[in-house]
């Protein structure tokens, strides 16, 4: 008879440590040694101690009564009533009150457009013709003297809809100019490139604010007498340069970085020097680019808060058109920047998901 | 001009320099005759591409006188045009671009320098594609495909010209060796259809089966031009001798 082979079981073991869900996160990346520990409990203490206390400033104990005693009382928080108070004022500035349905129609069709204009499903020819229609219908919507509106100068143009309409044109119109500055600095002809260069060093070596300044008072100085130019168009022009010569240095950084070969290739195939900008380098340098294309236009858009400095009040300089004369209001002024805050970062944050969204459509062909 | 009608290209005593002291093509006489397939080698540096890529103007020489088709190369923009539509051109790294798609690759210049419609071009694009063998890979983008592929969608996307002149840099010198042969069976190929063919390559079979005549340069200079068949058995200078002995000598 063969030998039996006697069974041995194993002993039982723990199942292993738990690798996933929300307490092994924890463990890992908040307690992971005594460094981490510390760095999270002070965090985290610090963050225990300010978070209700604001909560408790702007809900609890807030007010959103637009009546400045209201808000002085004794033990009241944010003070929402100056936004309930004088939101109109803020968003459309020293628009007439009664026409203020016009900057507002206009500003929704501008942001519809802007919305338009970034959806795949929309890159259609036809779109140039929706942007003219709309450019149209804004400038005819806030300037009125036709189709029974009342005139409105520039002037008294004011707040979002002036923001809004600052940073889309001043984007749209630098993006060509930055494109040719950039060609023009890497090209053979000695003269264009010397342009090109002095003028990008030109402006990036003087301040914003001092391009405005000479855009609104300076300029009119050298106009022949009885010729005006609109200080909105003077310094639309202005802020447009300015950003072109910043977004040209960065277009002009992906350029730089193209193999000589695919101009090359484009060459030997009979392909123009314009041809093979815009098919061949242009696609290709502006895909390396975007996220510091998209950088600078975020950045602009921030910028026109600065044409403030020649009295056009956009949405920051209309916050303190509405706060500054009121004596009642004037302390409250937290609680307007904190709402102009809201709508500057609603738009910025969505220019920066956007720029992922567009980063990652120019990189489908890298794709294996 | 003293070009014969049978030389579609003519190059007359033509001396390049890169910058004011580099001497990099020397006194350069050579005469292709029209449908000849010349291959060109050479120790590496002596001026074999610069030489072909005088041909369609992506270098330009300084003195004596280049006639490709009967149109001399001079900074006349027209004249130059006219003989990159005549000049498909293909290069060692391929050079596709990596944005558009294999056929959008190959209907670029057929519809923007050939005015051709769309889909006249796209079914141009998809016979060159055929002829390379790689019909099934239309829609792909170049990064997609092999090197091998790259390199025969680049030969396609020449032919995409009907160009009467193709020029040939290395175009199987960055490939992998299992993949130099697809590509040089497409060579092959096409010069046993009666284009015109230069081609820098040191591929010797290739030479030997294709070649009418070989071209040895080195220091810039044409040093040996022969049949393959002398050029390889009976090498006539000390630097051609030395250069087969390295080439051949593994
Ligand atoms: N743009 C340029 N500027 C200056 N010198 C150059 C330039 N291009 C090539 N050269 C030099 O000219 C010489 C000839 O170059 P070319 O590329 O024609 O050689 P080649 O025979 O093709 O060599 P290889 O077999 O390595 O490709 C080399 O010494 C090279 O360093
Ligand atoms: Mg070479």
């Amino acid at each position: 008879m063969a030998e039996t082979i006697i069974f041995q079981s194993l002993p039982a073991r723990p199942a292993p440590v738990n690798t996933e869900g929300l307490v092994p996160w924890v463990k890992n990346n908040l307690f992971a040694n005594w460094q981490s520990t510390l760095t999270t409990l002070i965090v985290g203490g610090l963050l225990l101690f300010y978070i209700p206390q604001f909560i408790n400033w702007a809900v609890l104990t807030a007010t959103t009564v637009p009546n400045a005693d209201a808000c002085r009382a004794e033990g009241v928080g944010a003070c929402w009533g100056v936004i309930t108070e004088k939101y109109r004022l803020i968003i459309f500035g020293r628009y007439p009150f009664e026409e203020q349905w016009r900057p507002l129609v206009a500003t929704i069709l501008m942001v519809a457009l802007l919305v338009m204009s970034c959806t795949r499903m929309f890159w259609k020819k036809w779109l140039v013709a929706v942007w003219i229609v709309v450019l149209a219908a804004f400038f005819i919507l806030m300037y009125g003297g036709m189709f029974g509106l009342t005139e409105v100068q520039t002037d008294r143009w004011g707040g979002l809809p002036l923001t809004i309409m600052l940073a889309t044109l001043s984007i749209v119109l630098c993006f060509p100019i930055a494109i040719c500055v950039a060609l023009g600095r890497r090209s053979n002809l000695p003269a264009i490139r010397t342009f090109c260069t002095i003028y990008v060093e030109l402006i990036r070596g003087v301040p914003l604010i001092s391009v405005l300044f000479m855009a609104s008072f300076m300029f009119p100085l050298f106009m022949p007498a009885g010729v005006t130019i609109d200080v909105l168009i003077r310094v639309l022009v202005g802020v447009t340069l300015f950003a072109a010569a910043y977004m040209a240095e960065v277009i002009r950084g992906g350029l730089q970085a193209m193999p000589k070969g695919q101009a090359e290739a484009a060459a030997s195939l009979g392909l123009s020097y314009w041809q093979t900008q815009f098919k061949i380098i242009l696609p290709q340098a502006l895909a390396m680019v975007v996220p510091g294309i998209m950088n600078n236009f975020i950045g602009l858009f921030k910028d026109t808060s600065l044409v403030y400095i020649v009295s056009l009040y956009e949405l920051t300089g209309s916050l303190g058109l509405a706060l500054n004369s009121d004596a009642d209001w004037r302390p409250y002024k937290l609680e307007g920047y904190l709402f102009i805050v809201a709508i500057y970062f609603a738009f910025c944050f969505a220019m920066s998901r956007y720029s992922l969204w567009i980063e990652k459509q120019v990189n489908k062909s890298k794709l294996r | 001009m003293n070009e014969a009608t049978d030389n579609i290209i003519v190059f007359d005593k033509v001396n390049k320099w890169y910058g004011n002291n580099f001497h990099v093509l020397r006194d350069i006489n050579l005469n292709v005759r029209r449908g000849e397939r010349i291959v060109v080698c050479g120790p590496s540096g002596s001026g074999k591409s610069t030489l072909i890529r005088c041909i369609n103007r992506l270098e330009e020489h300084q003195e004596g006188h280049l006639i490709v088709d009967g149109t001399e190369l001079t900074d006349d923009v027209k004249a130059i045009d006219k003989i990159r539509k005549e000049v498909g051109m293909v290069f060692q790294q391929f050079n596709l671009f990596p944005h558009l798609t294999v056929l959008e690759n190959l209907t670029l210049s057929p519809m923007y320098v050939g005015k051709m419609p769309k889909k006249e071009a796209e079914e141009k694009a998809m016979t060159q594609l055929k002829r390379v063998r790689i019909a099934e890979q239309a829609g792909k983008y170049p990064l997609q495909l092999s090197g091998g592929q790259q390199q025969r969608v680049a030969i396609a996307r020449a032919l995409c010209l009907t160009p009467k002149i193709m020029l040939f840099d290395e175009p199987t010198s960055a490939l992998d060796p299992e993949m130099i042969k697809e590509v040089l069976d497409v060579m092959v190929e096409m010069a046993n259809q009666g284009i015109t063919m230069i081609c820098v390559t040191h591929e010797m079979g290739f030479a030997k089966a294709v070649a009418d005549r070989v071209i040895f340069m080195d220091q810039g200079q044409i040093v040996e031009q022969n049949t393959p068949h002398e050029f390889f058995n009976n090498p006539q200078t000390d630097r051609s001798k030395d250069f087969l002995s390295k080439i051949l000598g593994h």
